[in-house]
């Protein structure tokens, strides 16, 4: 049954059906999908913020459905961390008490809170700022606080739901390269939700789209790129170039080189191979090892980036 | 005959309301009088507490305490306020009598916030609640003020201690109102962020409901207030004591001089309340990230402590 058909016959909409997947330890998963494709609603099933009707929710082999309310608030203040895409910072309260908040919730004592909101703070670039409150803040502080304040539990899971969508193009690729390393830093186990492709392909290790409740499709991102399954995600990911993710092994044609051509590995990247162009080379041959897999003109070349371009 | 009751039927036909009423109060006052008198005892001590405090201490030290107490909770010039309106009050020759309105409406709003604070908490909490009493709102708030007055001396008697009940009953609904209405309104994500950082219902409400729904809580106090000043001279007609009776008495007689001193006297407490009231919904942001005992007389003292030490 589909969205339109659940509407018709019950009058109520489907949020999220069939969409299971998994999310290995330190790996940063996004989720993406266009606004009513469920995605809010899924990374809010993860910490029931949004109660599941049916299903299964798993957090390091713990069963999330059958934990009690006491259970599930420790959860979500020990494990979880959560940046939301309006920041959500609690204007009457500091910076350093919105940093604290889920160290203050466990009961926490004050210096220890103290030094862990100072600590998240320094790790997100705003040292110093702890007493002044959010709205002295421009948008992109107040997000490092939001993401500040996801880390001062130290927890291992974090949620992140749109957090750099409602930033200007320029700091939003600051925060996300930021947030890359901090990432590579700390190796928390991301869930990261977002309405923007090139921001999934530069952020996820493995992408899930989503589409009416569903997942389309779980891939790394070159492979969403180079291999949509789906007619949906061939549409979506049609105004990327896939010369980013391109290597030898996509381009080259079967044959054997002439003479003396250089050799490549086949997954090397295209600008590799338009250098050894550059450099002079009529021809390259594409060996693993010493199988000859085939060779790549320079007009083999040219015709992909052609093809490339003149994708609508 | 049969025509005339079909053109005009009510001639014939009446609903016995005012009997109903009339039996049903009956029936509440001969049944339930020891029950309306046992939420008599405990207002009566604390008016008689408060009155005797106001009554019996000098005039001069009751203006420094509360001028201090004003500048403390709000700021300075409400302090100011304070100072000259309570000398104002006195050089009417109003003091007595408003000592006791003082009283009168101090416990009432006491009695107005304990009632509706928590009241307005779980309207805004459970919908079911606030279906079931928004309609009696409704009747308490459009029903004419002077209505109350019956049932409050038929149940209660006349006197101080009624008067404060049916300011109360007068002075909460818009507390209730404002408090669900506050708490309702508050933004949604920052309600969802509390959850997601685990805190429990108790202290998301109030590490981060109260305090944003706050301006319109303090909204509905300040209400509370001014229509307890509103209903001093009403309640004065149950024999309330105090500047409302000069009001009265003065309508009663013609006499101007009593009901402008009375008058000028309730306008003068309403502005003193008013300033200090406003202070409760200063938040530390207001003061410049300062508490409330780091500001005014008692952080000034704090302040030469801390240097004398040094």
């Amino acid at each position: 049954m589909d969205k339109d058909e659940a509407f018709k016959r019950f009058g109520c909409v489907i949020g999220v059906a069939d969409a299971s997947f998994s999310v290995n330890r330190g790996e940063v998963f996004c989720i993406m999908g266009l606004s009513g494709s469920g995605k809010s609603t899924i990374i809010r099933h993860v910490n029931r913020l949004i109660e599941p009707t049916d299903g299964q929710i798993h957090v390091e082999g713990r069963d999330v459905m059958s934990l009690n309310a006491g259970d599930l608030r420790d959860l979500r203040a020990r494990k979880i961390g959560m940046v939301f895409q309006h920041m959500a910072l609690w204007p009457h309260k500091t910076i350093a008490a919105n940093v604290a908040f889920g160290l203050e919730v466990q009961k926490r004592p004050l210096e220890q809170r103290k030094a862990a909101a100072d600590a998240a703070l320094t790790k997100v670039g705003l040292a110093g700022w702890g007493a002044r409150y959010p709205d002295e803040l421009s948008g992109g502080m107040q997000q490092r606080v939001g993401l500040a304040r996801a880390l001062a539990a130290d927890p291992d899971i974090l949620l992140m739901d749109e957090p750099f969508s409602a930033l200007d193009p320029l700091i939003r690729n600051d925060l996300q390269d930021e947030f890359l390393k901090l990432s590579r830093e700390v190796k928390k186990t991301t869930l990261f939700i977002t309405h923007d492709l090139d921001e999934a392909m530069k952020m996820g290790n493995r992408i899930a789209i989503m589409k009416d409740g569903r997942i389309e499709q779980t891939d790394r991102p070159e492979n969403i790129v180079l291999r949509p399954a789906t007619d949906y995600v061939a549409r979506f990911v049609s105004s990327i170039s896939t010369l980013k993710y391109i290597s030898a092994s996509e381009i080259m044609t079967a044959g054997k080189t002439a003479g003396d051509a250089a050799e490549f590995g086949p997954s090397t990247p295209l600008p590799v191979l338009l250098q050894a162009f550059s450099d002079g080379a009529s021809e390259l041959a594409i060996k693993d090892g010493d199988a000859t897999l085939g060779i790549i003109r320079a007009s083999d070349v040219l015709d992909r980036i052609k093809e490339d371009l003149s994708r609508v | 005959m049969d025509l005339s009751v079909l053109l005009d039927p009510f001639a014939a036909l009446q609903l016995p309301l005012a009997e109903w009423a009339n039996d049903s109060m009956r029936w509440i006052t001969s049944n339930y009088r020891p029950l309306f008198q046992a939420i008599k005892a405990p207002v009566k001590e604390f008016l008689d507490f408060v009155e005797d405090g106001l009554r019996d201490s000098p005039q001069s030290l009751i203006v420094i305490i509360f001028s201090l107490f004003a500048w403390q909770i709000a700021n300075r010039a409400a302090g100011i306020v304070a100072f000259f309106g309570l000398i104002a009050i006195g050089l009417i020759g109003a003091w007595d009598p408003a000592m006791t309105s003082f009283a009168v409406l101090l416990t009432a709003v006491c009695l107005s916030v304990l009632i509706g604070l928590p009241l307005g908490i779980l309207c805004s909490r459970v919908t079911i609640v606030w279906a079931i009493l928004r309609p009696i709102l409704d009747f308490m708030q459009t029903i004419p003020s002077f209505t109350y007055l019956v049932p409050v001396i038929l149940l209660f008697g006349i006197g101080n201690v009624p008067g404060v009940i049916v300011t109360v009953f007068f002075a909460t609904p818009p507390l209730i109102r404002l408090t669900n209405l506050g708490l309702r309104e508050v933004r949604q994500d920052l309600v969802e962020a509390a959850d997601a950082f685990g805190a429990s219902p108790f202290k998301r409400l109030i590490s981060v409901e109260l305090p944003l729904a706050r301006p319109t809580i303090m909204t509905g106090i300040n209400q509370t207030v001014m229509l307890s000043l509103v209903m001093s001279v009403i309640a004065s007609m149950i024999s309330v004591a105090g500047l409302g009776r000069l009001v009265l008495v003065g309508i009663g007689q013609l006499d101007l001089e009593r009901a402008t001193i009375g008058g000028v006297g309730i306008v003068l407490l309403a502005i003193i309340f008013d300033r200090t009231t406003q202070g409760f919904g200063f938040t530390r942001r207001d003061r410049g990230n300062r508490g409330l005992w780091e500001q005014g007389p008692v952080g000034w003292v704090r302040a030469k402590l801390n240097g004398s030490k040094k």
